[in-house]
């Protein structure tokens, strides 16, 4: 059995335990971020995304994190005591892995608060894994590798998709159910690309996503059906996750919305393309500034071959970054990057562009960067777009469900009676 | 004939209005359905049947409780404020602003043309109809009686708006200092005014033609009244049956399916028969049979203090007082620590005359065969109550509670007192109290809760608490705040839970509330070991008693006075500090006893407390006062070293010379990181040849002045006034407005992770530039800057400035280097200043604080006074930047990369090292930062052996609560001691 190291007090996550450990992850956006088990598991570790959802979970995170933090962190963490405590796990063989980006907001430090809450709960000895590009946290045992880059890029790149085609499909498919068998039997396809440690890793996933994005098109709809469409923006975690939102992709649909959420793939071009801006602005290593300029332009040239595809069997094409980038122009600094940052104004302005002024935009209660990005540039965006029909959404484990359907049935009564 | 009916189901009242062709009411009905939905509806209909018998009508649901039946019974629903917008439409069609209070909910309306913008107010939001009951009860009032009580008042106070929780901490005190009620009834209704500006408009206007809807703008005049007077408006319309405006709405566009009333019925009683809760959401029942319950109740019985017949009883007695926060008890005990006669009651807002009444119920009761050797009082009216009946002495209520406690079980080792609106718990070691944990203000929810709810459900409060003991299935209702609770019992009611589910789960709710929130106990018999006493009036609820054993998994002890310990504790040191005759007015003086209170304005310096001064017998007896001057009393505390004002003063000194020409005139607003940075600022700006205009002192006044543009109603109140000082600013004479982002701050220690400000301080010139349409765009120069790397600087500063203002390189590098001097000069001085008020407070003995906060915790509105507070007890205040460069805490169990949180931590140990040396670490409401720093500052003082403060910031002006943690600190001091 593995031994516990220690550095600085940490446990690390060592070479032995690659072997012997099984690494749970949160779920965070659910088209994304199932792929991951069959990546880690293709280099060699083994995973498992956590799909507990149950009210003790609420319970656990309240009990474990401070009363003010906020709601990704609180339910991120009663995920974990949950899986934990009743998810039958050999608890001295499993860790816990979450990403970090190191920016000036709280969530930087959700690793350092899901720590203290094992303590508190005597979980001391499972190891946390740091999962980031910026150098934080190393471990012995955990390494993300170019050859590992290249398959995270394509599973947000699948993900991005799946997305995008079931939300534009599934409420219009004629025979129900039929898109989500579609999506299983694409999503397992799909990971079939994980298995190639060679550069068939990153080529072979291109004649995929075609194949993917054609069966999707013989789905049969009517579009002949008019339904209104909603965008969905706002801090990452309740903005994808099931669990934070309240389910809200499924409540707009049961309302009889089409649902839009954008990219998350835009965002993380956004966290290397925010370091390049820092480094222009107010110095910093030329080396730095080159490696992220890189990525970015690098991960563009994929994302414009999907959207080629895309394209060409009938969905909406994708806007690229540096076209989104421009949106926020006029209306935020490119130096506010914190969370969601000016990428969450650009985003609101892009889905009016292209007349979905109708927009959920989320957040945690009491999420600071929102209080600029989001809630603070309403009125610009409203002044600029009188057409616009946005609420935003607090989300919290205490806040009611009644109370947010309530206000986003106004918002969408609005979108109906615009159509 | 086609009727068309609207029926509106809020969270309190249940409306119907039926509509004729004409779009004519031919019948309208307004009820409460006390949390009874389904049978309220099916009785509503049965009434709506008679003079419809028979008739087939078009049915549309509207408003919140509603929302789920509808779906249910497959009937059309249309949302309230859509509802709300098709009756005004049907009104005219010359409506600029309608503002809707309801229930829960507030809601605006602006109509632009064709354009109408709609908006709910947030999750997290008092003023509504809920507030205004809440508010209501603390005067023992209704809220009709409320309206009444507004017509005659005087003057109005500033009560926090944001959320009932800080309101009602508002109030208090306000009453127990004497306040009249008339007053704090229409400082209420201001309260709502202000939380629909600053919560609702964001940034647009609230003019021209207003309609007022609602329950609480219907039934209010002096509500309207208030809107009318703040908003000067000129045009106002409020419908003839306001109540059912939104019902009517509703069935103006009622058109999708008709029925008769009875098939109607019959869908309800369908619908009522199916379990629509969400199972996930229940609790397991407080008991699971009745010898559970039978055990239960006896063994509670058996924790006494034996009361003794007062017409029995001869000799000495003892007399303890608490001036609680809404009820006011006595206990007066005889030698053998027997109580002879207890009082408890509702203080109805006047613990005055409470206690008056009390004390003549004693003296007439005893005649003279006792006699009243010692009398001390306690709570929030402790001093005022001492100076009304010249007790012999107060004593802070931590102590007074301890020794009530140690009477019950002397080994005592944590004591957690929950009553009407606090909640305090106590672990004591070895005699001494070690840990003080109060409520703050977003995890309140405490007994008064339940005491309101249980009335707006139309039961007493026992019935309520006898109901839950039977609930089956209590609902979850959640822990945070009382805003969150009520929309979870209204969530609760259209899942068609039973008042008894209710009942109980509002006990979970207050339990876990006080262990996860307050307390944050994982394992309170670990953590604080097995011998606890529960007390307060909310543990006399059954309820809330068992869910509290359930949930920490062992027995406590409930003494049967649970609600008198704090008077019961006062009467025990009363009789430990007897003297000769206690000096309590005799029943001859107390029929002598006059007492009246008039308000006025202390203007002996800037921070212009509101006084209430009270005359008792001719005697005055102030309060609301910060420092002794307002007090009127002459002393030699305010030379006492404080940082907090020597900082002030520091930053206000750099001024423009009057006598120096000037090129250009630039704005500076006194908020955020200016506070630190103005040396910066001023110099180079100075340097190069601008004058610099501050904007003025902050106040409430100023935080008004901008309220209305303020996008986000959570965010911290240093962030608020930014645009209050921006208005202000804007009215003087200024060429340019400056107001740099800064996302990079000083890096002070190598150690640290980062050096970021936080989000708010970094970017809120982003928020000005969007949302204040008086600032002009073109004169505004809000530049990126890092003041870090001056190759940097001068590049950033120039792309912003360099259109406007021709200033060259060579200039710019010599102004960025003086005034980076200046920053520097500045922060030695500080830190210099730190280290004298140090060795002062050693030298002379003085109990010293750390007042551990931000930079712009100095500006005066923003700490509300408490560093001169502090100073009028006797207490050297220094400030956590004066002692931050004086040790290093370089591990740190989160990310260290805010600077001004590492300063925090810093300054935290440096102290430790000092025996009168304390920390108390102010934290303003919203700060999503301090979620993190304040659990490391606390283990970094425990692992010193000191204790944790802290103490929450908002609006709330009224320093109440913070004077009993202070002083509970000083009394603790002693203790460590």
């Amino acid at each position: 059995m593995a031994k516990l190291i220690y550095e600085d007090s940490r446990v690390l996550f060592t070479k032995e335990m690659k072997k012997e450990y099984l690494i749970l992850i949160p779920s965070m956006a659910p088209y994304h971020f199932d792929f991951f088990t069959d990546i880690l598991g293709s280099e060699g570790y083994k995973a498992e995304i956590l799909q507990n959802h149950s009210f003790d979970l609420i319970n656990e995170g309240m009990k474990y994190s401070h009363n003010d933090i906020c709601v990704p962190a609180m339910l991120v963490i009663g995920q974990f005591i949950d899986a934990i405590k009743t998810g039958g796990y050999d608890i001295h063989k499993i860790a816990v892995m979450i990403s970090q980006t190191g920016g000036g907001c709280r969530a930087s430090n959700y690793i350092n608060l899901i720590r203290k809450a094992f303590l508190k709960a005597n979980y001391g000895f499972i190891p946390i894994i740091s999962f980031n590009s910026v150098g934080l946290e190393r471990n012995p045992g955990f390494k993300i590798t170019t050859r590992m880059t290249f398959k995270l890029t394509n599973a947000l790149i699948f993900g991005d998709i799946l997305m995008q085609v079931v939300n534009e499909i599934i409420p219009y498919e004629i025979n129900k159910g039929e898109t989500m068998e579609v999506y299983k039997e694409m999503h397992n396809l799909l990971t079939k690309s994980f298995r190639y440690n060679d550069i068939r890793a990153w080529n072979q996933p291109k004649k995929l996503i075609d194949k993917v994005v054609k069966r999707f098109s013989e789905i049969k709809t009517d579009k002949t059906i008019k339904k209104p469409k909603v965008g969905v923006v706002g801090e990452i975690y309740v903005k994808y996750s099931p669990l934070g939102n309240n389910n809200l992709e499924q409540v707009l649909r049961d309302e009889g919305c089409e649902v839009i959420t954008p990219s998350i793939f835009d965002f993380f071009l956004y966290t290397f393309d925010s370091i390049v801006h820092d480094i222009n602005k107010y110095g910093g290593s030329k080396k730095s500034k080159f490696k992220n300029y890189i990525t970015v332009e690098f991960v563009e040239k994929r994302k414009k071959v999907v959207a080629e595809i895309l394209d060409k069997y009938g969905f909406t094409k994708p806007i690229p970054y540096r076209e989104l980038k421009k949106l926020a122009k006029g209306f935020i600094g490119y130096g506010t990057h914190v969370g969601e940052g000016w990428l969450l104004t650009a985003e609101m302005v892009h889905l009016i562009h292209n007349d979905i002024p109708n927009i959920v935009c989320t957040q945690p209660f009491g999420c600071l960067p929102n209080h600029i990005a989001g809630k603070g540039m309403l009125k610009r965006i409203r002044d600029n777009f009188p057409e616009s029909n946005i609420v935003t959404i607090d989300y919290d484990t205490s806040a009611t469900e009644i109370n947010q359907l309530n206000r986003i049935r106004l918002m969408i009564s609005n979108a109906k009676k615009n159509m | 004939m086609n009727l068309r009916v609207g029926i509106d189901i809020g969270s309190t009242t249940i409306k119907a209005v039926v509509i004729n062709e004409l779009d004519e009411t031919i019948y309208k009905t307004y009820l409460r359905h006390k949390s009874s939905i389904t049978t309220s509806l099916i009785n509503l209909l049965k009434d709506i049947e008679k003079s419809f018998n028979g008739q087939k009508m078009f049915f549309n649901f509207t408003g919140s409780a509603s929302m789920f039946l509808a779906e249910g019974i497959k009937r059309q629903f249309t949302q309230e404020v859509i509802s709300a917008t098709e009756a005004l439409k049907h009104e005219g069609d010359d409506f600029d602003v309608c503002i809707e209070l309801g229930g829960e909910d507030a809601k605006i309306i602006f109509f632009n043309g064709k354009n109408i913008e709609q908006r709910m107010n947030g999750t997290c939001a008092g003023g509504t109809g809920a507030f205004i009951d809440q508010m209501a009860t603390l005067l023992d009032v209704d809220s009709a009686q409320l309206n009444e009580l507004a017509k005659n008042y005087q003057k109005i106070y500033p009560i926090a708006s944001r959320c009932g929780v800080f309101a009602k901490s508002d109030i208090q005190p306000l009453l127990n200092q004497g306040a009249t009620h008339e007053d704090i009834a229409i400082s209420i209704y201001q309260a709502i005014v202000n939380q629909t500006i600053a919560g609702l408009s964001q940034g647009r206007k609230i003019k021209g033609r207003v309609a007022f809807l609602g329950g609480p703008l219907t039934f209010a005049s002096e509500l309207r009244k208030r809107f009318i007077e703040f908003l000067d408006l000129k045009n106002v319309f409020v419908p003839e049956n306001g109540e059912v405006f939104v019902a009517y709405g509703a069935a103006l566009v009622a058109n999708e399916t008709s029925s008769t009333i009875e098939e109607l019925i019959k869908c309800v009683i369908k619908y009522d028969k199916v379990d629509r809760r969400n199972q996930k959401k229940t609790l397991k029942p407080l008991f699971e049979t009745k010898k559970d319950f039978n055990d239960f109740k006896n063994r509670h019985n058996q924790a006494r203090v034996e009361q003794v017949d007062i017409e029995l009883y001869s000799g000495n007695a003892y007399l303890g007082i608490d001036a609680g926060s809404t009820t006011t008890k006595l206990v007066l005990i005889n030698e053998d620590d027997e109580i002879i006669y207890s009082f408890y009651s509702h203080n109805k807002g006047n613990p005055v005359d409470m206690v008056k009444k009390a004390m003549y119920e004693i003296y007439n009761l005893t005649k003279d065969r006792i006699s009243i050797k010692s009398a001390y009082s306690t709570g929030y009216g402790e001093q005022l109550i001492k100076n009304a009946f010249n007790l012999d002495n107060g004593e802070v209520e931590t102590i007074c509670h301890y020794k009530a406690a140690k009477h019950f079980l002397p080994e005592v080792e944590f004591i957690i007192d929950i009553g009407g609106q606090d909640m305090k718990c106590f672990k004591v070691e070895n005699g001494v109290i070690t840990t003080i944990i109060l409520n703050e203000a977003c995890s309140s929810g405490c007994g008064s809760f339940i005491e309101t709810f249980s009335t707006s459900l139309g039961h007493t409060i026992k019935d309520f608490a006898i109901m839950a003991l039977e609930s089956e299935k209590p609902v979850d209702l959640g822990s945070r705040c009382t805003v969150f609770m009520n929309s979870g019992v209204k969530q609760a009611q259209a899942e068609g839970a039973s008042p008894s589910d209710i009942s109980a789960g509002l006990a979970y709710s207050i339990v876990k509330n006080a262990l996860y929130k307050v307390i944050r106990a994982v394992d309170v018999k670990a953590e604080f070991g097995e011998k606890i006493i529960v007390q307060g009036g909310t543990f006399y609820n059954n309820a809330v008693l068992r869910a509290f054993e359930q949930e920490i998994g062992t027995e406590v002890i409930r003494p049967n006075i649970a609600g008198l310990m704090g008077a019961f504790g006062a009467a025990l040191v009363a009789k430990e500090n007897t003297k000769e005759n206690s000096t309590i007015l005799n029943k001859e003086q107390l029929d002598n006893f006059t007492y009246k209170t008039r308000n006025a304005v202390c203007k002996k310096c800037s921070n212009y407390c509101a006084l209430t001064i009270n005359i008792f017998n001719g005697k005055k007896f102030i309060s609301g006062n910060r420092c002794d001057k307002g007090a009127g009393i002459v002393s030699d505390k305010n030379k006492l070293p404080n940082l907090y004002l020597y900082k002030y003063d520091k930053i206000m000194s750099y001024t423009s010379n009057k006598e120096k020409t000037y090129k250009a005139k630039i704005g500076i607003p006194l908020v955020l990181n200016m506070y630190e940075n103005i040396p910066f600022w001023f110099t180079f700006f100075d340097t190069l040849g601008y004058e610099i205009v501050y904007s003025d002192r902050s106040n409430k006044a100023i935080y008004e002045l901008g309220q209305e543009t303020i996008p986000s109603d959570t965010i911290c109140y240093p962030a608020k006034l930014v645009h209050g000082h921006i208005e202000n600013l804007l009215k003087k004479e200024i060429d340019y407005l400056f107001y740099p982002n800064i996302p990079y701050n000083f890096i002070e220690k190598d150690y640290r992770d980062n050096e970021y400000n936080c989000p708010i301080v970094a970017f809120y010139p982003e928020v000005i530039g969007a949302n204040m349409d008086n600032v002009n765009l073109n004169t505004f120069l809000d530049p990126y800057v890092s003041l870090n790397r001056i190759d940097y600087f001068i590049k950033n500063i120039q792309s912003s400035i360099n259109n406007k203002m021709k200033i060259s390189k060579k200039e710019l590098k010599n102004a960025y280097n003086q005034a980076i001097k200046a920053y520097k000069d500045y922060r030695e001085d500080v830190l210099k200043e730190g280290k004298r008020s140090l060795e002062y407070g050693i030298k002379h003995n003085r109990n010293i604080i750390l007042l551990a906060g931000r930079p712009y915790h100095i500006d005066p509105e923003v700490n509300h006074g408490i560093p001169k507070l502090l100073q009028s007890l006797g207490i050297v205040v220094i400030s956590e930047d004066s002692v931050n460069m004086y040790d290093d805490q370089k591990k740190v169990n989160v990310l260290n990369q805010w600077t001004y949180h590492t300063r925090l931590y810093d300054s935290a140990k440096y102290i430790s090292k000092f025996e009168n040396a304390n920390l108390i670490q102010l934290v303003s409401f919203g700060c999503g930062l301090d979620a993190i720093t304040t659990d490391e500052v606390k283990r970094i003082l425990e692992e010193n052996n000191k204790l944790y403060t802290q103490i929450k910031i908002d609006e709330v002006n009224n320093l109440g609560t913070v004077n009993i943690r202070v002083r509970s600190l000083l009394s603790t001091m002693k203790g460590v001691k």
